[in-house]
């Protein structure tokens, strides 16, 4: 069929003057974009291939290359925007679903960006933090209801059992993102960055990989619907367990790696006959209520002799706050929340855009709700979704958050230029994708040095802010809503979060 | 003495290696002039390639020099201080003796301007040699030591890690 409607999202400058066709472009693009012309000795490219992931942009020795968004040619029309045109065109040719990566891209609000943070003035002094200590080490696990301390031989000594907790250096944790869905280069920076810095990093349901055993103090090994790599060599090379419910990017949807990413590595790792589907069924078939997710738990438990913390991950949902009530009282020690801008390796466009609710939300009602309860310490809050920064991060503990999961912000680090193609596979940063010509892309050594950087970087901004408001350590931080201040806020979303507007004093 | 390491894992095959050597050993050292106006700038590195596996390769500066040997002008010499092997491109006559003998294929002829074998110098007047410093993925490291199986995979030094006692689990990959 000729008839072609669907229009290139992207348009490839290349200035001729600057063009020394080395072909660099050519060797770097795995969507076939650029092409040498042996006969006429030049370089040119084709934007209907382009995915605009600036790959040749960045690698091109003379700045040739500009890749500019391509304005759409429809007769603009509010209703009618270019993106469903484009999606109609899209589906009426496929008769498919529409895949997409990363997160929503849509312009729902953003609350970290009508939130503002606090400084002391006056009546309070306010922390230099180079010249003071800042603490930012947090616990994530289950609190006891009070602690019992006896004395023996003059010396205090506590007399209750405290239950398995993780270590953080900085309450900034990699979420789950499977060995498959990214490649293993891209774990091992992750794994390695987050043993470096003191935090931890998360399996996802892809298994844990044989080259990183090494890095079982910083695991958090995931049991998801498709039990993935899950035995008990991969429950003890671990320092937590995390049951994974949904994931924000797709609440209620179950994941489906492809037969041809099951390269014989993933297949190993993942303990599934290499070349077929790996699918993620929507819900585990053994958890149809909080009576079962607490069996589960127990379960998990006992297998691992009550050394580790599990946590249940969910999606942030309209009803997440009993769900998260039921989750702690299942037994879970910590509850990770993924608010609906959350990334992904592949989900259907309709849910990623329209399903779950956004975390900063979601996190003051689960945060209100467990505290009206009584039941807030036991169980740590952990939230993800978009945090992008480390305002953000200071944000979410204010509201109540113990610590957060950075998953595209850490892909960031390493390269990803948010082109919302990791589901074709061909990620051109060697990141989500299992095709040798481009994994290797992805240096680890290189990674996980970016990594721990962002990681620096985030926790003396972190300090920063602490000092400025007179806090020295995160713990006062944490659930501390008199420390944040809303702008731009109706009075309903005022009371979700649980904060004063801009202006109002104590 | 200093070597270039190759660390095949991590070439991506985008040959600025060898562009960047081109700019080096070109007279104008400015890469759009080099390539748009000078000729045949021979590159001293080499991208080899089968498949998705490629490394780049260049002058290994063998420490008992087979084309010192072979040389028959006196041309190529290895400098006994810095352990360089240069070819001295006033005296070599062409003979190709050192081609032959080369067991890494990585002299090549520079028939253009005089004739005399091309390879690499190690960019004498630079710290790090321009194909080391250019690549974006450090597929090439320039270092006494190579370090990529003594440290493999221990990224980030540990020194900041309150829970890093990972020794215990090495001896688990039996599988």
């Amino acid at each position: 069929m000729a008839l072609k409607l669907r229009q290139s999202e992207f348009e490839i400058k290349r200035d001729e003057g600057k063009c020394i066709h080395c072909e660099v472009c050519v060797r770097q693009c795995s969507n076939d974009s650029h092409e040498f012309d042996e006969d006429a000795k030049i370089v040119s490219s084709d934007d209907a291939n382009c995915v605009g992931c600036h790959r040749c942009e960045a690698l091109c020795p003379t700045g040739a290359i500009k890749i500019t968004a391509k304005e759409p040619e429809f007769k603009s029309n509010y209703n009618w925007s270019a993106s469903h045109i484009k999606n109609i065109y899209k589906q009426a040719d496929s008769g498919g679903v529409i895949l997409t990566g990363m997160g929503s891209d849509k312009p729902h609000t953003i609350y970290w960006d009508h939130l503002l943070f606090n400084a002391a003035q006056v009546t309070n002094p306010s922390i230099d933090p180079l010249r003071e200590p800042m603490e930012v080490k947090t616990f994530i696990g289950g609190k006891p209801d009070k602690v019992d301390i006896v004395k023996k031989d003059g010396n205090f000594k506590l007399k209750t059992k405290i239950s398995p907790h993780l270590e953080l250096s900085t309450p900034i944790m990699f979420s789950a993102m499977s060995y498959g869905s990214i490649s293993l280069n891209a774990c091992k920076s992750l794994a390695s960055a987050a043993a470096s810095f003191g935090t931890y990093y998360n399996t996802g349901e892809g298994g844990l990989h044989k080259d990183l055993y090494k890095y079982a103090e910083n695991t958090i090994v995931q049991v998801a619907s498709g039990r993935f790599g899950v035995d008990i060599d991969y429950l003890s090379r671990a320092a937590a367990i995390e049951i994974k419910i949904g994931q924000g990017a797709k609440p209620g949807i179950g994941g489906h790696l492809p037969g041809e990413k099951v390269t014989k590595d993933i297949s190993s790792t993942r303990m599934i006959p290499e070349g077929t589907d790996a699918i993620s069924p929507a819900p585990h078939h053994d958890i149809y209520s909080i009576e079962d997710l607490a069996q589960l738990i127990a379960a998990l438990k006992e297998a691992t002799d009550y050394t580790k913390p599990v946590g249940v991950k969910v999606s942030a949902v309209h009803n997440i706050a009993p769900i998260a009530s039921g989750i702690v009282r299942a037994g879970a020690d910590y509850i990770a929340i993924d608010g609906f801008r959350g990334g992904t390796g592949a989900a259907p466009q309709a849910i990623r855009d329209n399903v779950g609710i956004p975390i900063e939300l979601a996190l003051a009602a689960v945060d209100q709700r467990l505290r009206e309860e009584g039941i807030r310490h036991r169980a740590s809050i952990i939230v993800a979704g978009s945090v992008r920064s480390s305002s953000d991060v200071i944000k979410a503990i204010a509201l109540g958050a113990d610590a957060v999961y950075i998953g595209t912000a850490a892909l960031i680090a390493l390269g990803c230029h948010l082109c919302q193609k990791c589901y074709t596979g061909k990620c051109n940063w060697g990141i989500a994708t299992q095709d040798p010509y481009l994994t290797k892309r992805l240096n680890p050594e290189i990674g996980s040095k970016r990594l721990a950087g962002l990681l620096r970087a985030w926790s003396l901004e972190i300090k920063e802010m602490l000092g400025g408001a007179g806090i020295n350590a995160i713990e006062s931080l944490r659930g501390n809503k008199e420390h944040i201040r809303g702008l731009d806020l109706n009075d309903r979303e005022l009371k979700i979060l649980g904060i004063k507007h801009a202006g109002e004093a104590w | 003495m200093k070597k270039i390491y190759i660390k095949e894992e991590y070439c991506i095959g985008c040959r600025l290696c060898e562009i960047y050597c081109q700019v080096k050993h070109s007279k104008s050292k400015k890469i759009l002039k080099a390539f748009r106006e000078e000729q045949d700038i021979i590159s001293r590195v080499l991208v080899e390639e089968i498949g998705h596996n490629s490394f780049a390769i260049q002058c290994r500066h063998c420490v008992d020099a087979p084309c010192v040997d072979a040389c028959i002008s006196g041309a190529m010499t290895k400098n006994e201080n810095t352990g360089v092997v240069n070819c001295d491109e006033n005296k070599c006559v062409g003979c190709w003796s050192c081609i032959m003998v080369c067991p890494y294929g990585v002299i090549k002829r520079d028939i253009s301007a005089k004739r005399a074998a091309s390879k690499c110098d190690f960019c004498e007047d630079e710290k790090i040699p321009v194909c080391v410093k250019n690549c974006p993925n450090e597929a090439l490291k320039f270092s006494d030591t190579d370090d990529s199986d003594s440290n493999a995979e221990n990224y980030t030094d540990a020194d900041n890690n309150p829970g890093a006692d990972s020794d215990n689990y090495n001896e688990v990959d039996a599988e």
